[in-house]
């Protein structure tokens, strides 16, 4: 599995901070695309504010559509990251090194992205205060503190705070290299920031352990939160579709099969953009492709038993729900759409090594997999309100208006811009996990051959 | 009382090691001495001293403090706003659990942060002697000393094979 060649520290600290002193055109280039895009979403965004939601296809009854599917998307991605990163740093797995930082910056930054969409879908963010912040009654306001939907802003900030935390823990050491290689106003600001890290053996200690303490703190954090997205369904009172007994933990798994899927396609990027190429290497995108055949096949378990349970039960409603879905016009073709790309189209391809350890291919399926992620989504969220409920009495359906699709494309962009100024400031790739790396690796001599091979401390 | 630092460069963790023996060899304390590394050591490979901390204690004390304010928080908005639904008790156990969980774990990593800032004896904004050069992969020995010994230090951080060593009033 070791591929790596053995690098100097200057080589690396030069390499793995390219980002941040190198000005590449075609880095800039990119962020000014992005930028546009999100400039457009932006518009598109104050448009709607300025002429309410009837600009969307938002109708009686399907009251969510696209920027609440956008919602559910982003918070399955930011679960890469600590997921990754936690689990890969608690079994000390070799390979994690160059992934764990992109992963939970992945996270941060999708976290962002989900919390603006509840916000954007009222059409008057504003009145949100009035929620948050009730201030009297005798307006008429009665917010109701006990509903779901604010368990979910309680999970996504602590998620949100604990991933900042945890990312500016494992980012120390490296703004102490990056304070070192400066100097005038950026000297000074990075010192602050690094906060007068030395590397005594009593703070790299600390860092180990703060390493996996965190990641084992965070780990139920990660759990709660997609379990308490699936709760914004699963309380709904009249939906059918969305009452499924296993919808937490299905959620979750699907969250961890997009989100780890993101952070491939993402390290990839990376790899291209700065020249990482003795960094982000075959055998890391081949370990991650095994960990996804996994993560896929019990998603798909997950998800065959979910709409198991949903038809086990024989009720009329449920049933016609679920045929909607996957024969209603023009869900099933969406329906299709999705299991082929979330599934059927990647996973036999990950079977193959040669497609692992293809950059092309596994950006190729990755992909795939979260336009079939998004899908999911979108089929889970639209049907099962588009059906006559108890307290609506009508039948309708819905298609996302421009404006929708204007500020869900803005979010794409927005990430991905918001993940590349991240690496102007700091490295994405940690610096001084590369170098352990680098301590511990040796050849060892088995009969006629050298094997690479990775000491490990217990 | 070290009125002098001294910081030696080396260029392998087998020269810090040796001048690390040769410090202890010739009286220093390990109180006295520190390394400085880019990246972590196997603990114990420079033959460093043993530091303990109370890190520990940090997620319990923040899981504490978390709770307390999570179910104060939840009750409290609870009581002030007695809006019954559905014939449900005002103070709902259900939507408290979930939201006290959250509190919980914010309180844990919180404080678990701040023990990890605080027990690495950080931020710290005394001006140590150190070199830039640490972090392009040299290792670093600092002596605390004072008049007496900041000569005899100097020497066997010389005969250990370090790249530069220079001195700084402490």
């Amino acid at each position: 599995m070791q591929e790596g060649k053995i690098l100097g520290y200057r080589r690396i600290n030069r390499d793995l901070l390219r980002g941040v002193f190198e000005n590449p055109v075609k880095y800039w280039a990119i962020v000014l695309f992005l930028g546009l895009v999100v400039l457009f979403a932006v518009g598109a965004a104050g448009f709607m504010v300025n002429r309410g939601i009837g600009v969307t296809g938002l109708n009686r009854p399907v009251f969510w559509g696209f920027l609440i599917t956008n919602f559910v998307f982003w918070i399955g991605i930011s679960h890469a990251g600590v997921m990754l990163s936690a689990i890969l740093r608690l079994s000390k797995a070799e390979w994690r090194r160059p992934a764990t930082r992109a992963a939970e910056v992945l996270t941060i930054f999708s976290l962002m992205t989900a919390v603006l969409m509840p916000f954007i879908h009222t059409g008057r963010p504003w009145r949100l205060m009035y929620w948050v912040f009730p201030y009297d009654f005798s307006r008429g306001i009665w917010p109701d503190i006990r509903s779901p939907l604010v368990w979910d802003p309680s999970a996504v900030n602590t998620y949100l705070l604990s991933s900042i935390l945890f990312v500016f823990i494992a980012l120390v050491p490296d703004l102490a290299v990056i304070r070192d290689r400066s100097s005038g106003i950026r000297r000074i600001a990075y010192s602050v920031l690094s906060l007068g890290w030395r590397g005594t053996p009593r703070q790299w200690k600390l860092q180990a352990i703060a390493g996996i303490l965190l990641s084992a703190l965070i780990l139920p954090v990660f759990v709660s939160v997609h379990s308490i997205v699936s709760w914004d369904f699963g309380m709904a009172v009249s939906v059918n579709s969305w009452h499924s007994t296993i919808f937490a933990p299905y959620f979750v798994i699907g969250a961890v099969h997009s989100g780890v899927s993101g952070v491939v396609t993402v390290m990839i990027f990376m790899r291209w953009l700065f020249g990482w190429e003795e960094y982000v290497r075959r055998e890391h995108i081949d370990a991650l492709g095994r960990l996804l055949i996994v993560i896929a096949i019990a998603w798909f378990y997950f998800f065959a038993m979910e709409f198991l349970f949903g038809i086990y039960g024989q009720e009329g409603d449920e049933l016609a729900t679920r045929s909607l879905q996957i024969f209603g016009h023009p869900w099933g073709w969406l329906f299709l759409t999705f299991i082929i790309t979330a599934f059927f189209f990647p996973v036999p391809l990950w079977l193959f090594r040669n497609v692992r350890r293809s950059f092309l291919w596994m950006t190729i399926t990755t992909i795939s997999v979260n336009v079939g992620m998004w899908l999911e989504r979108f089929i889970i969220i639209v049907p099962g309100l588009a059906r006559k409920q108890i307290f609506t009495q009508s039948w309708y359906t819905y298609a996302p208006s421009p404006i929708e699709i204007m500020i869900v494309a803005g979010t794409f962009a927005l990430v991905l811009m918001l993940f590349l100024l991240f690496a102007k400031v700091f490295p994405l790739i940690p610096i001084f996990d590369i170098k352990e790396g680098q301590i511990l690796t040796d050849e060892i001599k088995v009969g006629r051959r050298r094997v690479p091979a990775v000491i490990r401390e217990e | 009382m070290a009125t002098h630092s001294v910081l030696a460069l080396y260029s392998n963790a087998e020269y810090a090691a040796e001048a690390g023996e040769a410090l202890d060899n010739a009286g220093f304390s390990k109180e006295d001495y520190e390394f400085l590394t880019d990246t972590p050591y196997p603990e114990g490979a420079l033959g460093e001293r043993h530091s303990s901390h109370r890190l520990y204690v940090f997620p319990f004390v923040g899981a504490l403090i978390g709770l307390t304010a999570a179910i104060l928080l939840t009750s409290g908005t609870q009581l002030a706003y007695p809006l019954v639904t559905g014939g449900k008790p005002i103070l709902s156990i259900p939507p408290m659990a979930i939201i006290t969980y959250e509190g919980t774990m914010l309180g844990a990593i919180l404080f678990t942060v701040i023990g990890i800032i605080f027990e690495s004896r950080l931020p710290t904004t005394k001006k140590h002697i150190y070199d830039d050069r640490i972090t392009e992969g040299l290792i670093g020995v600092v002596v605390d000393c004072d008049d007496n010994t900041v000569d005899r230090a100097e020497q066997i951080l010389t005969q250990a094979g370090a790249e530069e060593v220079r001195r700084e009033a402490a």
